[in-house]
């Protein structure tokens, strides 16, 4: 089979230990495309697979910030211009009694865009991927977990790989066919 | 050498998850409970009655909408009867779900692992039953979206200066916050399920709902921060729902009502009554699931502390507004308390003070926290009480006003009854469905409570 027909080579590991080790090792290897699965989320695996930061914090702040502005208007525009009551001389721009909605706003927008974010960024919802080709993947949701060198690296060789991957000691080593 | 001795020392607490235990064994038990489990037939029963209830309340609602708010007791100038009184008490219930997930996920309390994905859904179906009772009690509650902003033909706006209408943005915000924590938490346990199922038509459904998770270690990166940053975002949000509820009483100037205690009494109350209603549900849940592994009696415990703490930041709150009743001077305040307690409702107070106050105070006793029926019964009491504490703020304080001509009693009609009752039934209904079809413990959370995780706290 042509390296262009397969996603990459898995391995499969018993404990978290042993997954996140094998990808520091990996990545001291200059292997750069890959990602690993694990049952639930490890310490410091995302980083070892060469994921560092991730844009959503920002995306929520401006979210927030963007849903507070936009309350608080809402009440200013709709107390001060749009329907301006004139109650025993009170002024119409009362800002204290517009803090409670300006913050509910401020965590629905905040809230909604972190988890659609979160979605969206993960590039979900993704029906099809070529890692639940291999039939002991379906172990990753349960106590398994895995190692994944794509063929997208450059580094990629199919037995150079396979070699360093044993050297690892995994259970098992999977092609992931696309 | 030297742990081994401290080991003798110390009593050492009970693992949070049972001995005995793997990745494997923890997500075979959950997620066939789910799958595989044929439905224990006390469940049949339990759904036969709740539906039935829910018919009541439909019977009721439809009556409701036919001949208006006036098949109930209400009367000016009792104009909140029951249903203020149970929408304050639902959404109070509503809110051990956030705190658990929420709160006690910054402080890093792992034994919520166990029981948050439950909470969360019982805070769901709370809200959804607190966010009938103020449409119903409209008078044209066809007309409830006048409360929402928009540009209508009449040019009218809500009058963004009212509580109530604060109310409708912090319970709407709550609602939909909830929602997507509980689903976000879902995700990689509806993963699991797809690949547990056997069965192809679980394996799509599941498998929608999933949206293609694979446990990528990049996906779980940004999913933790998306979790804690919601955490962040609801640890607030819960102080402030409750709070808001409590200004539609204290910004208002009806005696009893007008307190600055409220917010801060009003939600200790809420989480009271939360952590009462989730021990009411998890105590026969887990036996009927055989879930001791996973809800331990340190679990039980550490709920009925959190219910003794906040039992007793609620004594405080009942205490200071007696104390500022007397100490304020005003004449109206004065006579307010001394008719909530030796009134036409004195022994509904009075009771009240023996639910909320002074049998939870049993719980100081080890054997209390720790024995499932005890704490089941200790439970169901606070529940009542707390109940019982909505309907003597709400309806004590209107019955009596300032005008003595216009004071009068309120009697509950049949049909408040059939309502409340029937939102009980719809309440157990959606929580009997969601036993049945989702996974009730955070399957990827207790995974990380194991020895082997590596993450496990050294408690």
């Amino acid at each position: 089979m042509a390296t262009s027909f397969i996603h990459g080579l898995m391995a499969e590991f018993n404990t978290a230990d042993e997954v996140l080790n094998a990808a520091q090792r990996a990545s001291q290897n200059g292997y750069t495309e890959m990602d690993a699965y694990s049952p639930f989320p490890v310490e410091g695996l995302s980083e070892a697979v060469g994921f560092h930061k991730t844009r959503l914090p920002l995306i929520v702040l401006i979210a927030g910030l963007c849903g507070a502005v936009g309350g608080y208007f809402l009440q200013y525009y709709a107390a001060v211009i749009g329907y301006p009551l004139n109650i025993g001389g009170r002024p119409l721009h009362s800002w204290p009694s517009f803090i409670p909605i300006t913050f509910e706003l401020t965590v629905l927008c905040a809230g909604v865009t972190a988890a659609v974010a979160m979605i969206i960024l993960n590039g979900l919802p993704m029906p099809y991927h070529p890692v639940f080709n291999v039939p002991a993947f379906e172990r990753a949701t349960r106590d398994k977990f895995f190692l994944c060198i794509e063929a997208a690296d450059p580094k990629f060789d199919r037995a150079a790989t396979e070699n360093f991957l044993k050297s690892l000691h995994p259970v098992e080593i999977s092609v992931v066919e696309k | 050498m030297e742990t081994i001795e401290h080991t003798a020392v110390y009593e050492q607490p009970q693992p949070l998850i049972a001995e005995g235990h793997d990745y494997g064994s923890i997500t075979d038990k959950i997620s066939s409970d789910v799958l595989e489990k044929k439905t224990p037939k006390s469940l049949f029963m339990a759904f036969a009655v709740t539906f039935s209830l829910v018919m009541l309340l439909l019977l009721s609602v439809t009556y409701l909408f036919f001949k208006g708010v006036g098949i109930w007791g209400i009367r000016i100038p009792i104009g909140w009867g029951f249903a203020i009184v149970n929408f304050v008490w639902w959404i109070g219930i509503g809110h051990a779900g956030t705190l658990i997930s929420a709160i006690l996920l910054l402080l890093h309390q792992q034994w919520r692992n166990s029981i948050n994905r439950f909470a969360e859904a019982m805070t769901l179906f709370a809200v959804a039953c607190a966010g009938m009772f103020p449409i119903l009690h409209l008078g044209r509650p066809w007309v409830f979206y006048w409360i929402i902003p928009m540009p209508d033909t009449m040019r009218l706006w809500p009058n963004f200066r009212s509580p109530l209408v604060w109310d409708v943005f912090a319970v709407s915000t709550y609602a939909t916050i909830s929602l997507i924590f509980w689903f976000v938490g879902l995700i990689p346990d509806l993963a699991t399920m797809r690949d547990r199922a056997k069965q192809k038509w679980k394996k799509i459904v599941y498998g929608m709902l999933a949206m293609g998770w694979r446990n990528s270690a990049k996906h779980w990166h940004r999913y933790e921060t998306a979790y804690l940053l919601l955490a962040g975002l609801a640890t607030p949000l819960v102080v402030s729902v409750h709070s808001v509820v409590s200004f539609d009483f204290a910004v208002g100037i009806v005696p009893g009502w007008h307190t600055t205690i409220f917010p801060p009494y009003f939600v200790a109350g809420a989480i009271y009554s939360g952590f009462a209603m989730v021990l009411s549900l998890v105590i026969p849940v887990r036996k009927l699931y055989h879930l001791e592994d996973f809800v331990t009696a340190r679990h039980l415990d550490y709920m009925a502390k959190v219910m003794l703490a906040t039992g007793l930041i609620v004594a405080y709150g009942y205490a200071i507004e007696t104390f500022c009743a007397f100490y304020s001077g005003n004449r109206f305040e004065h006579d307010m308390m001394i008719n909530r307690m030796f009134g036409p409702y004195g022994p509904f107070y009075w009771m009240l003070i023996l639910f909320n106050i002074a049998l939870p105070q049993l719980l100081w006793l080890k054997k209390f926290r720790q024995t499932p029926w005890l704490l089941f019964v200790m439970s169901i009491i606070i529940n009542i009480g707390m109940w019982l504490e909505r309907f003597v703020i709400i309806v004590s304080s209107l019955a009596r006003d300032f005008v003595p001509s216009s004071w009068a009693i309120f009697v509950p009609t049949k049909w408040d009854w059939f309502t409340y009752i029937g939102t009980i039934g719809f309440f157990l209904m959606a929580m009997i469905l969601f036993i049945r079809i989702l996974p009730m413990i955070s399957i990827f959370e207790l995974r990380t409570l194991l020895p082997m995780s590596g993450k496990s706290n050294h408690e």
